[in-house]
């Protein structure tokens, strides 16, 4: 499991952001899915690479719970924190 | 009552490049698309014409299906919105095979990394479906929209099936067609497996040396309307189409039915759906794939079927310069006859240098012909066969 801080951390999921189609100016912590224009199907995906690379479970009761970039960064962040 | 069906938007991304022109403009030329034995289409970058979303969320048989359709559509006049009420409004796409490419990087990823690591996007790409949902989707398409399934007579089923819809008014308007991306490394091993594909490497139709297909990739998308609305909108009309016949060989699972019989019932259906006889037409669009049973048994269904008429009309196969597209080549080449007719000439056989007793009728070598209508519009058959027995014949008309 990589340990890795919130700057870290947004900086990636906006990497994966941008690569689902999202324009990278628009992704900010405030940014919310829909304006983004990013769905369920691109939240599944997001989940598996957070699972991935951070070893975090995202699952769908959580997705649920987060309608921002900042609050998907915050929900790995408080999950990685050693 | 039936409706009069108009062709208002043909679009096409082939082995000879993006666009419906170029398809036609180099057949007419007599090019060929096919590199190294193979017809892909290398003019075609995904990314240069769809957004990252669409890419994305598309496998590249599903990617082509949408660029060949926003092309029709674009042509129709239509804008981001159905210019009629969308739920009336069809959207049927063919295929052979459906996103074969996904399957396979799919099933690495399983394999190699475990049941996790497959794509959360796996089966809405794979599905065979997905090219009808994905363009009705982009174009809010709301009437009836499903995919055809039936190996390389899918493309065609799917406009006589559209063609079908808009005649009985079931919607005033359809876009159909056909994709396949099928040039993967199972594919590419199952069909030389079966002794289906050219050892040679050269695609030949109706010639004695022919010894297989071409693997290729291809999707088209027309639009249909009825003529009443496409006149309503001043729309322009490319072609009509008016006729459909479908049947089954019911006879061997991937070898035609060796007189034609079944083939030959399914053109004699599609004339009399059209109410003209052989001597009304004046160019067979023909399957033509360039494996030794089909030609010889599409010869014998075209003589069978159009009688001495057979012996006068010019015979040409698009995949002398494109290849086997599967599930797209009904529609493909529908769209080269539309644009064939269009233009008064039925393009030549590309690959065709040496008669074979089987296969006796004129094949258009060498140069593009010019078709003499004697003052009625011109008129050509294209046919389409599929593994399975599955016949299905369109008949097209000048506008």
């Amino acid at each position: 499991m990589a340990t890795a801080n919130k700057d870290q951390i947004q900086e990636r999921l906006t990497e994966v952001l941008e690569g689902f189609g999202a324009d990278r100016e628009a992704i900010t912590r405030e940014a919310d899915w829909e304006s983004l224009d990013v769905d369920s199907l691109d939240l599944v995906e997001l989940a598996q690479i957070v699972e991935e690379e951070y070893g975090v479970e995202m699952k769908e009761e959580h997705m649920k719970e987060m309608k921002t970039v900042g609050d998907a960064v915050d929900f790995v962040a408080e999950r990685t924190e050693s | 009552m039936k409706q009069r069906v108009a062709i208002t938007g043909i679009g096409a991304v082939t082995p000879l490049g993006v666009g419906a022109d170029t398809l036609i403009d180099r057949w007419t030329a007599g090019e060929s698309g096919i590199e190294e034995g193979l017809g892909r289409c290398s003019d075609f970058d995904a990314k240069e014409l769809l957004s990252i979303k669409e890419v994305r969320r598309a496998d590249r048989f599903t990617q082509l299906s949408l660029v060949a359709c926003n092309e029709a559509l674009a042509q129709a006049g239509w804008g981001e919105e159905p210019p009629v009420d969308p739920g009336r409004v069809g959207c049927i796409m063919g295929t052979g095979i459906g996103g074969m490419g996904t399957i396979e990087t799919q099933l690495d990823l399983l394999r190699e990394r475990g049941a996790e690591a497959v794509s959360p996007l796996a089966v809405p790409l794979m599905m065979a479906n997905a090219a009808s949902g994905v363009v009705a989707m982009r174009h809010g398409l709301k009437g009836p929209s499903y995919g055809t399934v039936s190996a390389c007579a899918a493309g065609a089923h799917a406009l006589g099936t559209a063609f079908r819809m808009v005649q009985y008014g079931d919607v005033q308007a359809c876009v159909a067609g056909g994709a396949e991306a099928g040039i993967t490394s199972l594919a590419q091993a199952a069909f030389a497996g079966m002794g289906a594909t050219s050892p040679s490497g050269e695609s030949r139709p109706f010639d004695a040396r022919r010894d297989g297909f071409i693997l290729g990739e291809a999707a088209a998308g027309l639009v249909l309307e009825t003529e009443e609305g496409a006149q309503e909108r001043g729309a322009e009309v490319l072609g009509w189409v008016t006729g459909y016949g479908a049947t089954a060989d019911a006879h061997h699972l991937t070898a035609p039915e060796p007189s034609g019989e079944g083939a030959s019932r399914a053109i004699e259906l599609a004339l009399a759906d059209a109410e003209i006889g052989p001597e009304d037409i004046d160019w067979v669009n023909a399957h033509g794939t360039s494996t030794p049973l089909n030609d010889s048994s599409e010869t014998e269904a075209l003589k069978r079927s159009l009688g001495e008429r057979a012996h006068e009309l010019p015979v040409s196969s698009l995949k002398g310069s494109i290849g086997h597209t599967l599930g797209a080549a009904g529609a493909v080449e529908a769209a080269s006859a539309v644009l064939g007719l269009g233009r008064g000439i039925a393009p030549p056989t590309v690959g065709w240098e040496e008669r074979d007793e089987d296969c006796d009728l004129d094949y258009v070598p060498g140069e593009a012909r010019t078709l003499e209508g004697n003052g009625r519009p011109l008129r050509a058959i294209s046919n389409s066969f599929g593994f399975g027995g599955h016949n299905a014949v369109l008949v097209l008309e000048a506008s």
